[in-house]
């Protein structure tokens, strides 16, 4: 019986010292998904990817990747991921034909075998001509080609990523996602990353929210989008607290104040436009309407900017 | 278990195996040993590689001790005399094995200090995360440490033979294998200090207060002579590896290996044993240390 689940995650708590990292968190990522961990540094995101990618160990809860136990059979699991760190994990003394040997090694590949699937990840990765190259003179982008050629080389079923696109550029943000995109539909791999790019985690099927250690909220983009309901208004207002509560008492909605701005949601956001303005005129600056981002649906869902919970996030 | 028979080993693909959950333990049982052999070789064989694009560490490992060895040879030999002599063995002789065990000390700092690059720069949490048990990431960093000290004290030794000491050839060629055990050990005891530190001024700290103590005093500076410093001398494990080497140079040689101040220095059976035991010791202890799955791993 094939498991249908990649990764089964259930009341994981996690913490350093005293200090909480995660709390009582529990998800499941199917089998060829790209799975997106969304949230403010410090939301507990970072910990989760290390637990994961086994290089710390379960305190508490139960991990099960590929149908195995995390904790109990690390080694097994091990030779099933690919794990590609925030902090690049090539060896800058050695070339990239190099890194790959020495990563072949570390997964008991070697002879035919090694030689075709190095010759098949530097083509894929378009790496051919720079071989022999020593890390040290490749760019980022060019860098992060080489880890994913690396964490891929010894055909994982499961990709972990930690903000993957730290430190590349908009080109090489968008050929990474190419990338990634090509693995799970030619090999079937499972995708999970980390990200506190809203944009970046728009391109998961799924993605799970994070803040202080939970998951706020799972789902798909467009369906956690849809979650905030229609169109998302925010007014720019000298007084923001009194004009909430005279929106909240003439048209009974619920509103909130974030950042100095009114918001709330309608379906019908033109409309209100209109209504806000010859009502409360004189007392509003601007008013726009937009379709909910993912940080409209990060503002529902905990009440904060995305940006300021980043700023009192406690550092990982 | 893995029900879907996935193996991955030894350069098998992926491929879906009618046998069900029980080929992935053989697979992966019969496979282990080549596997973490294979992953020994690779991370020592690294080792080398990045000594030889560094060139500057050859510099640092085999230049000083060889500076020493030429200036207090210089220096104190007109004034150096071994107790109980007879023999006429110059202060440049006497500071010979020390300054062996120098450069094997000096080599094997080096090449553990780049545990701490190794962690700082992320490479080593791709190792840590690889199906690999952790005795052989600890083994292939040890091995490539020994192997490059050992390859700068033949060096040495070459060049022992060519300035006219009384040492015998086989006896060159005994304590060529023998400051393997020394550098391994050594190598060893630096893994052990480095693998917690963050930092390498941390580690230099600690080569100031005890590596370079623990050299001077294990006899390859001056011989132990009497009182409390004799004493430490003795409880020095360094003391034997020094005495070794130094027993072994004059292999065969019996004018100086019967003299007085040799007679002083611990038998060769004692030596040898001493120094395997430190390097299991601190093989173990370096594998128990890399063993322990902390929040320290982390960058």
């Amino acid at each position: 019986m094939v498991s249908a689940a990649a990764v089964v995650v259930s009341g994981l708590v996690y913490r350093y010292g005293q200090r909480l990292a995660l709390d009582d968190v529990s998800l499941s990522i199917d089998q060829g998904e790209v799975f997106a961990f969304l949230g403010p540094n410090g939301g507990g995101k970072t910990t989760l990817f290390r637990l994961l990618s086994t290089l710390i160990p379960v305190q508490s809860g139960e991990i099960e990747i590929l149908s195995l136990d995390a904790a109990r059979q690390a080694h097994q699991v091990r030779r099933r991921i690919g794990v590609v760190f925030q902090a690049p994990s090539l060896d800058r003394k050695l070339t990239v034909a190099e890194n790959l040997w020495q990563h072949a090694r570390l997964y008991g590949l070697s002879g035919k075998v090694f030689q075709e699937r190095r010759r098949e990840m530097l083509l894929r990765f378009g790496l051919a001509d720079r071989a022999g190259d020593l890390v040290e003179t490749l760019s980022g982008g060019l860098r992060r080609r080489v880890e994913l050629a690396k964490g891929l080389l010894h055909r994982p079923q499961l990709l972990l990523l930690d903000e993957p696109s730290t430190g590349l550029d908009p080109g090489a943000r968008a050929d990474l996602w190419e990338y990634l995109h090509r693995v799970r539909a030619e090999d079937g791999v499972t995708v999970v990353l980390t990200t506190h790019l809203l944009e970046e985690a728009d391109k998961a099927d799924r993605l799970a929210i994070m803040n202080a250690g939970r998951v706020v909220a799972l789902d798909t983009p467009e369906r956690l989008r849809s979650m905030v309901g229609g169109d998302t208004i925010s007014i720019e207002t000298p007084e923001p607290a009194a004009l909430a509560a005279s929106i909240r008492e003439r048209f009974g909605r619920e509103v909130t104040v974030v950042d100095g701005r009114v918001r709330f949601e309608q379906p019908d956001g033109p409309q209100w436009v209109a209504r806000l303005a010859t009502e409360f005129a004189g007392r509003i600056q601007s008013i726009t309407v937009g379709k909910p981002t993912l940080e409209d649906v990060f503002i529902a869902k905990t009440g904060h900017r995305f940006r300021e919970a980043e700023e009192v996030g406690v550092g990982e | 278990m893995a029900s879907d028979g996935v193996v991955l080993r030894e350069g098998v693909a992926l491929r879906p195996q009618p046998g069900g959950g029980s080929s992935d333990r053989d697979a992966h049982n019969s496979g282990s040993t080549i596997h973490s052999g294979s992953a020994v070789w690779s991370l020592c064989w690294r080792e080398m590689l990045r000594f030889v694009r560094q060139r500057n560490r050859i510099v640092g490992a085999i230049g000083q001790p060889v500076l020493f060895w030429a200036l207090f040879g210089a220096g104190l030999g007109p004034t150096f005399q071994l107790a109980g002599a007879g023999t006429d063995v110059s202060y440049r002789e006497y500071f010979f094995p020390g300054t062996l065990a120098l450069i094997l000390l000096f080599t094997a700092i080096f090449s553990t200090i780049s545990i701490i690059e190794d962690r700082r720069e992320g490479f080593l949490q791709s190792v840590l995360v690889a199906p690999i048990p952790r005795w052989s990431m600890v083994l292939g960093k040890v091995l490539g440490g020994t192997v490059l000290a050992v390859a700068q004290g033949w060096l040495f030794l070459a060049l022992g033979l060519t300035v006219g000491m009384k040492f015998s050839l086989p006896g060159v060629a005994a304590a060529g294998l023998f400051s393997f055990v020394v550098a391994f050990a050594l190598t060893a005891l630096g893994f052990v200090i480095a693998w917690r530190m963050d930092s390498t001024q941390g580690f230099h700290a600690i080569m100031s207060v005890f590596l370079l103590p623990m050299w001077l005093l294990s006899g390859a500076f001056f011989p132990a002579e009497s009182g409390w410093l004799s004493w430490v001398m003795w409880a020095n494990p360094l003391t034997y590896g020094v005495a070794g080497l130094r027993r072994l140079l004059y292999l065969g040689e019996n004018a100086v290996a019967g003299s007085g101040w040799m007679a002083a220095l611990p038998a060769l059976a004692v030596c040898l044993t001493v120094t395997f035991a430190f390097a299991v010791a601190t093989f173990a202890m370096s594998c128990w240390i890399a063993n322990k799955r902390t929040t320290g791993d982390l960058l």
